[in-house]
């Protein structure tokens, strides 16, 4: 029997083992790569320390006593009393003050807002970002470009149910909640593309509600949200062009707003650079030529409920047009 | 030990027909023995647990690889929705108060529950909400806001279909049934111990079942009131939650939470109480700390009422706000700390035998172990940020629902089914669905921890491949099969036990408490003469006496046998349980039917919006009621 | 046989009071905890109001229901009165102040019906309005149930079901009367007077 416990404690040990090194990977909030997710992560390894202690600590009392009748006869002098205080009083008090004392530090750094930041208003759509750069005028949908090492405020809001915003790598989450502006503020501290999901379940497509954050020099920040204020854009081709025409004429600029055109709806993503985005859909497919026509094409079938009609009768020749119109707004 | 007054063989026969239900289906609809009512709560759960445990397997089956197409997102919403809902509200506050049911009076001494009829009506509102909850399926349109159903997701403008409708309906209607279980468990600890049990003499079994009532009483009208706003919201056009209407989104989630974090305790503690039970009796030893564990069940009862907002730590309530509720989870980790210090001594003082109950109660102490770690970890506000709504989560709450609640269950159901059902498990099968299912849930949910960590949220229907959760997400559902076989492993071991098991003597384990004085089963009237407890652990040091009865004062003499004869319990004082009075045993009945079918008739009403049957159904349960007022005293001698 | 028959002094009855009567408190304690809650939430709601009652709606009025406030909480004395009759065994008396409250009731319950009927502003309108309709209206569905109660009570003493010595269920309508007119205290004080407060 003690044999098997102790295999199981092995076990564990190696489950442990598996635990931190797989935690290392990408997305994991083990392997920050902002100033906020940092200090969580270092509040995260002391806890692991306790935590192990006390499981070791614990585990083995409790196999020890389980076991410890069958090998020894005697009486036990153990005081009830006093083991209870001691192991479950006094040494959890202790450990708890430690926790204690580590929260309200950590809190209190996270949530001091410093006067510098760079202030980006996000709206959690059904199921996509809405990104909106203040003073800027500068709208776009699912990918947030800020600079490196400077202090970023994310302004919070929904007008439709809760979601919630989430960049493991950067910092832990916030809601954005009906009614409730909330705000998260963090600082990126390396260059490089983070992935970033919707945490609270908001409907159908809540696994698919994801986003990017796009970590940049300030200097390549500056320029991106110079060039993104420089709108319009003119049709870069012919079939572009036409493609042009055609979302005019379908129901596209009913709900999509490319800046510089006549396309002012506001039910969709703004798509004046949908062709630099990494994925299409909030994360659901990649952003390639084939996969624009298929999205235009039938768009509830790669997202089933969105909230985007299909164009199957669209002849191939506009669906094609339209895609090589929206490839090309960079 | 034979220790209380025997009837004589002519006697018992008596006593016999004095107390059977009717043969047949009308036994069935009438019957008000706390231990068939308690029985069959066991038995309903059980079959909520199986089918809301196979929704769970067919989740598992989706998520082992990404993108799979086996449910659609709808279908996967719905299914974690009812599996959530019904784990929580159909199989496992249920269970609970069906093993309180049936043990408590044997426990305390007493012939049955102080309100046997509103017991028989818990019973059956339990049933038919369950129903309803689950007809939902039948129609089509199953619940699928996920078991706290957050607003405005819930409202009718993003939730326009009949599901929500099930789910709010739902726990209002099953609330009903909690709430008269509690008012019934707790008159009957307080006033039907039999003489000699005062209250630091009570089972810990008792004292955890009587904190559970407390809690909801306490706890259950908040969630009533979060449901029955949001149905006034969706029904009838009202504006509590509304942001337009001057309403608040933020004030269900409070509402909700006020009731969801001491439910959560609700449905530990007993898990605790049977713990405390079984680890003494296979330690042959009494159990360390006795008022330590006590008390430590009273201050987590307390304290849980102060924690809710540990649910809303990203909602961006105010630092400070936050960092007291922090600190309060904190807290109440000392009284589990207590109990578990309590048992570990108890298990070092005594020798431990390895029985199947045993070996759960020990997988229970290595899970729950792991499972109040993670709490501690995630009542850590900055470190709850990164993980609240991922799959650390759903680690955590499995390791303290599906491990430190249902471990200690089954444990339960080794250690008490032998007195319910007359028949003896299996040790052996016992022990291997032990390991199954002990090996499987680590593999299962021990690796949930990390897909938190790497950025799973819970709730996604699906996920693309190279984020490297799919290696564990397979793994987690392989391993689910295999706890999935371990408890039907003790599903078989029941049903063969009742055609093959070995008879079962009236006292099995050598165990202290009351209820191992009667026979397995024991008989309808529990005690021929009611045992006069002389201390905590009546059959092993402290032997109970029998009265003497020939005064004819009416509450002494209700503790014999004559009481048995006459259908009457004696009742006794709150504090120090001296005789005091006497309560008449009503005779079986189908009111309590009839009233739950009228409340049914009134939430189908409301479901279908269909104002007839709604005001048949409130006339059929005012009906009810006001015939029950009319008989009360009639039953009272 | 291990230990010796005992005899037991059993504690006086009338030390106690009926199990029914304690299942009541407890039934009594969980239908408060409802309306603290919904108390709890009009108090959360107004926290996040910029205007109270919200413009449009005028500040609940005061004469009238202070008159039937009165009128509920007086009722609360017939009712001692009968618990004080029957310990007595005056049945006559437990019968005629029984109908007093029960007037005393139905008279306030009218009043509320009223004020439902001559309403100013909607349930739907915003949620000040649904929380005073609806905390409004679960007070009243508690005064019809205690009315509903009072009633079987006066049938089963006219009838002669109810004698001094069985007393159980006056006695468990008496409490839960006292409840129903307690709670209208902080009823009244949240929706009525509260609002005129800033
Ligand atoms: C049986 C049910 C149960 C139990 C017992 C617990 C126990 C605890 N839970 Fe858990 N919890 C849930 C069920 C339960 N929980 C559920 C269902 C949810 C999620 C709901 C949802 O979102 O769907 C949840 C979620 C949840 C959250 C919110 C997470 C989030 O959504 O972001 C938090 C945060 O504080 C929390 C904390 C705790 C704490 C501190 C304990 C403590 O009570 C644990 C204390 C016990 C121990 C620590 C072990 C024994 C102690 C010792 C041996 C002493 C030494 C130890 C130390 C010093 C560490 N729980
Ligand atoms: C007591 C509570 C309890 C229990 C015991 C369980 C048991 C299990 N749970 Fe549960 N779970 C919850 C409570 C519980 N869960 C809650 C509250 C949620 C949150 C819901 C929400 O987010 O809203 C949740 C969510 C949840 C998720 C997250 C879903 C998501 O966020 O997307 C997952 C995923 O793996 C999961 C898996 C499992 C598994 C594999 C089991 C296994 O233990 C199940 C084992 C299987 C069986 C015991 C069944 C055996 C039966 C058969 C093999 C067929 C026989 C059939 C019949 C007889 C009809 N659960
Ligand atoms: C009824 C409104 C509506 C109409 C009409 C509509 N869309 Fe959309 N579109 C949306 C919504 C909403 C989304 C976001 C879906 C999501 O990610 O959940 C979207 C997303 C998109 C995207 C992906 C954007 C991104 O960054 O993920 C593209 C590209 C797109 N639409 C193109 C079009 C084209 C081309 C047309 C016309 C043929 C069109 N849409 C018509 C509502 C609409
Ligand atoms: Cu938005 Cu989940
Ligand atoms: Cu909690």
């Amino acid at each position: 029997m003690s044999a098997r416990h102790r295999r199981r404690l092995v076990a564990l040990a190696i489950a442990v083992g598996i635990a931190t090194a797989g935690c290392g990977g990408a997305h994991s909030i083990v392997n920050p790569k902002g100033s906020e997710a940092d200090r969580v992560a270092g509040v995260w390894w002391l806890m692991f320390g306790l935590a192990a202690a006390v499981y070791v600590v614990v585990a083995g009392c409790i196999l020890y006593a389980a076991t410890r009748g069958r090998r020894r006869r005697g009486p036990s002098r153990l005081h009830d009393n006093w083991f209870i205080w001691i192991g479950g009083v006094i040494v959890p008090f202790l450990i708890l003050v430690v926790l204690a004392v580590v929260t309200v530090d950590a809190t209190s750094a996270l949530r001091t807002s410093s006067p510098g930041a760079v202030r980006i208003d996000v709206v959690g759509k059904l199921w996509w970002w809405e990104v909106r750069y203040p003073g800027h005028g500068v709208v776009t949908a699912n990918e947030i470009h800020i600079p490196r090492g400077t202090p970023i405020n994310v302004h919070l809001t929904s007008d439709n149910v809760i979601h919630s915003f989430w960049v493991p790598q950067l910092a832990g989450k916030m809601d954005t909640i009906p009614g409730q502006p909330n705000n998260l503020q963090f600082t990126a501290d390396k260059v490089g593309r983070y992935a970033g999901r919707c945490a609270e379940f908001c409907g159908l497509q809540h696994a698919h509600m994801g986003f990017d954050v796009i970590v940049e020099t300030p200097a390549d920040y500056g320029r991106w949200l110079a060039r993104r204020e420089r709108v319009p854009l003119e049709p870069a081709s012919e079939e572009a062009a036409s493609g042009q025409l055609v979302f005019q004429r379908e129901a596209c600029a009913g709900c999509h707003t490319i800046g510089g055109t006549d396309a002012q709806g506001t039910v969709g993503p703004d798509l004046t650079d949908v062709g630099s985005r990494r994925l299409l859909g909030a994360g659901a497919i990649e952003n390639t030529p084939q996969n624009m026509r298929a999205w235009i094409r039938d768009a509830g079938a790669i997202k089933p409920g969105v909230q985007m009609p299909s164009f199957q009768s669209l002849p191939d020749r506009d669906v094609a047009a339209l895609a090589a119109y929206l490839e090309s707004l960079k | 030990m034979a220790v209380t007054e025997q009837p004589t063989p002519e006697v018992a026969e008596e006593l016999e027909e004095r107390w059977e239900d009717a043969p047949g289906i009308p036994g069935f609809f009438n019957t008000v023995d706390h231990k068939r009512i308690g029985m069959r709560y066991i038995y309903t759960a059980f079959l909520f647990f199986f089918a809301s445990g196979a929704l769970a397997l067919v989740m598992r089956v989706q998520l082992a690889q990404p993108n799979a197409g086996v449910l659609s997102p709808e279908t996967y919403n719905e299914f974690f929705t009812m599996h959530g809902t019904a784990m929580i509200f159909l199989f496992n506050t249920p269970v609970l108060a069906g093993f309180g049911n049936y043990l408590i009076p044997l426990m305390l001494g007493s012939r049955d529950m102080a309100f046997p009829r509103l017991n028989a009506f818990s019973y059956w509102i339990f049933l038919l909400s369950g129903l309803f909850l689950l007809s939902s399926f039948v129609v089509g349109h199953p619940p699928n806001g996920g078991w706290f159903a957050y607003t405005p997701l819930t409202s009718k403008p993003y939730s326009s279909g009949i599901n929500i409708d099930f789910w709010g309906l739902g726990v209002i209607f099953v609330g009903i049934s909690t709430t008269v279980g509690a008012v019934n468990f707790i008159v009957s600890i307080f006033k039907l111990r039999a003489p000699g049990m005062t209250l630091n003499r009570m089972p810990i079994f008792v004292w955890s079942m009587l904190v559970f009532s407390f809690m909801v009483i306490f706890a259950v009208p908040s969630i009533t009131v979060a449901a029955a706003l949001l149905e006034l919201d969706r029904l009838f056009g009202t504006a509590f939650y509304s942001v337009g209407g001057g309403g608040s989104v933020l004030l269900y989630q409070h509402l909700f939470w006020f009731w969801g974090h001491p439910e959560v305790y609700i449905l530990f503690i007993p898990a605790t109480g049977m713990v405390s039970m079984i680890i003494p009796v296979f330690s042959r030893h009494r159990l360390a700390g006795y008022v330590w564990v006590a008390t430590a069940l009273v201050t987590v009862a307390f304290i849980s009422f102060g924690v809710w907002v540990h649910h809303m730590f990203a909602t961006g309530i105010p630092a400070l706000a936050l960092s007291f509720f922090s600190a309060a989870s904190l807290i109440i980790t000392l009284p589990s700390g207590v109990q578990f210090f309590a048992w570990i001594a108890t298990m070092w003082k005594g020798v431990v035998h390895f029985s199947t109950a045993m070996l759960f109660a020990l997988g229970f102490l290595l899970i729950f172990l792991l499972g109040g770690i993670t709490g501690v970890m995630v009542a850590v506000l900055p470190f709850d940020w990164q993980v609240t709504d991922s799959y650390f989560v759903v680690a955590h709450f499995h390791y303290v629902l599906n491990g430190a609640v249902v471990f200690p269950i089954f444990g339960a159901l080794y250690y008490w089914l032998p007195k319910m059902t007359g028949r003896m498990l299996d040790e052996r099968l016992g022990k291997i669905s032990f390991w199954t299912m002990f090996i499987g849930f680590n593999v299962a949910f021990f690796p949930m921890h990390i897909l938190g960590f790497l950025g799973m949220p819970r709730r996604i229907y699906t996920y693309d491949s190279g984020l490297g959760w799919d290696t564990l997400n397979l793994l987690i559902s392989v391993a689910s099969f295999v706890f999935a076989a371990g408890t039907l492993l003790t599903l078989y071991n029941f049903v063969r036990s009742r055609f093959r098991g070995a008879r079962a003597p009236a006292d099995p384990w050598h165990a202290d408490s009351l209820e191992w004085t009667t026979t397995s089963p024991p008989p309808e009237y529990n005690f021929a003469a009611i045992p006069i407890v002389n201390g905590r652990h009546p059959l092993w040091d402290d032997p109970p006496s029998s009265v003497e009865v020939a005064d004819g004062q009416p509450s002494t003499r209700a503790l014999g046998i004559v009481g048995a004869l006459e259908k009457d319990m004696p009742v006794t004082e709150g504090l120090d349980a001296r005789p005091q009075d006497v309560l008449g045993i009503p005779e079986p009945t189908y009111l309590p039917f009839i009233a739950a079918v009228g409340i049914a008739l009134l939430f189908v009403g409301l479901l279908v919006e269909a104002a007839i049957i709604g005001v048949v159904g409130v006339l059929i349960g005012m009906a009810a009621v006001v015939h029950w007022l009319w008989r009360t005293s009639e039953n009272l001698r | 046989m291990s230990s010796p028959a005992i005899r037991i002094e059993p504690v006086p009855r009338t030390r106690g009071y009926p199990t029914a009567w304690w299942g009541m408190v407890v039934l009594i304690t969980t239908e408060a905890m409802v309306f603290i809650s919904l108390l709890a939430s009009y108090f959360f709601v107004r926290a996040g109001a910029s205007k109270w009652p919200p413009p449009g709606i005028p500040l609940p009025e005061l004469h009238r229901s202070v008159v039937f406030t009165v009128v509920l909480l007086g009722s609360s004395i017939p009712i001692f009165w009968m618990e004080y009759a029957l310990v007595r065994g005056h049945m006559r008396q437990v019968a005629v102040s029984l109908a007093i409250a029960f007037l005393m009731g139905l008279a306030f319950l009218g009043n509320t019906v009223y004020d439902y009927l001559n309403q100013e502003f909607g349930l739907r309108e915003n949620a000040y309005a649904s929380l005073f309709w609806v905390i409004l209206g679960l007070h009243a569905i508690h005064v019809l149930v205690g009315l509903l109660m009072s009633a079987t009570v006066q049938v089963k003493v006219w009838t002669g079901r109810v004698t001094p010595e069985h007393h159980v269920t006056p006695e468990v309508f008496a409490l839960y009367w006292h409840f129903v007119d307690g709670v209208w205290v902080f009823v009244f004080a949240t929706l009525f007077l509260s609002p005129h407060l800033r």
